[in-house]
């Protein structure tokens, strides 16, 4: 079977386990994906699948990828275009077809560990305080050092800043994986998969989920 | 977008059983306690000083005074070790925060009797 899906991150909430604890949990929507291209050894050089996720109008998608996605949106009964094309390694192609569709029940059991794919909230060009964690200088008795880096290296010997030292700069906007998450629950009627923490992304954003291969 | 699938999965974590009461109401919460493999139920009658509103985030604070000692115990409304809770009174109170009751004691500390009408 494949080891992951495309889906979106809903929000977060919490839900109590059956002992009464309180568990944070991110609802995720996790497919139905469709195969849109399966690659084979002869072919393509290794064995994988290409899944489409996602409603995007006819308008909105380039005519070559309107063909390449044609056969698959027709042969699952869709009417729109797939927003999201992911690739996702197997070992044996010979299960899958184009157009053919994979729900999260399929693939992912309750109490499963995930890993989670996304892509962290844009924080733009910012300080070492929000970017690094850094302490912040006081606020009073006259400081002007109040969200500065402070000092940034040593003396004449070595003479310069050394390399990797912690500064503002760009932060967020990068594809993180959150490792080991645990599958709390998962809702065939909403296609919706509950992992228990936090996932990377605003909400609406697009995440990959895949079965972790961490030992537990 | 999504906001309406959360709310389905929260109210499926929600309890419809918990009686309505108010702020001010003395309030007797069964809770179930795990003790090694053992279930007992423990008992906790105080005043509802403080209801925080929500969906599965809700909780309620009940104040009692055991052996001359004020304790508050905070229950998540929906929470499933709450086996049940029995309105014993109803108060009748002006405000919605009943701090001011942690500085009373004995007598000051009482809470007037709701009527209510039918």
């Amino acid at each position: 079977m494949i080891s992951g899906l495309i889906g979106r991150k809903l929000g977060m909430t919490q839900i109590f386990a059956e002992d009464g604890t309180v568990v944070p949990v991110t609802v995720l929507e996790v497919g139905p994906c469709v195969v849109t291209q399966v690659k084979t050894l002869e072919r393509d050089g290794y064995q994988a699948v290409q899944l489409g996720f996602g409603e995007k109008k006819a308008k909105n998608v380039t005519r070559p990828l309107q063909g390449h996605m044609r056969e698959a949106v027709e042969k699952s009964g869709r009417d729109r275009f797939f927003a999201v094309l992911r690739e996702f390694r197997v070992p044996d192609v010979s299960n899958f077809e184009v157009g053919q569709e994979i729900r999260a029940e399929e693939v992912f059991q309750i109490g499963q560990r995930v890993d989670v794919v996304g892509r962290t909230k844009g924080r733009g060009f910012s300080g070492t305080i929000k970017r690094w964690g850094f302490s912040r200088g006081p606020m009073t008795h006259g400081c002007k050092n109040i969200r500065e880096p402070g000092s940034t290296g040593c003396a004449t010997f070595p003479g310069r800043v050394i390399k990797g030292k912690k500064m503002a700069g760009h932060y967020g906007n990068e594809r993180i994986t959150v490792l080991n998450l645990k599958v709390v629950d998962i809702r065939p009627e909403d296609n919706v998969v509950l992992v228990k923490g936090a996932v990377p992304g605003a909400r609406n954003g697009i995440i990959l989920i895949r079965k972790t291969n961490r030992v537990k | 977008m999504g906001f309406d699938v959360i709310e389905r999965i929260e109210r499926d974590h929600m309890r419809m059983d918990i009686p309505q009461f108010r702020v001010g109401d003395t309030v007797r919460v069964y809770t179930k306690i795990r003790e090694g493999d053992k279930e007992r139920i423990q008992v906790f009658e105080g005043v509802v000083i403080r209801k925080r509103r929500g969906r599965t985030n809700a909780t309620f604070t009940v104040r009692k005074v055991s052996y001359g000692i004020g304790v508050e115990r905070i229950f998540p409304l929906h929470s499933p070790q709450i086996d049940k809770i029995e309105v014993v009174r109803l108060g009748k109170v002006r405000r919605s925060r009943l701090y001011y009751l942690r500085g009373r004691i004995g007598k000051a500390a009482r809470i007037k009797e709701r009527i209510v009408k039918r």
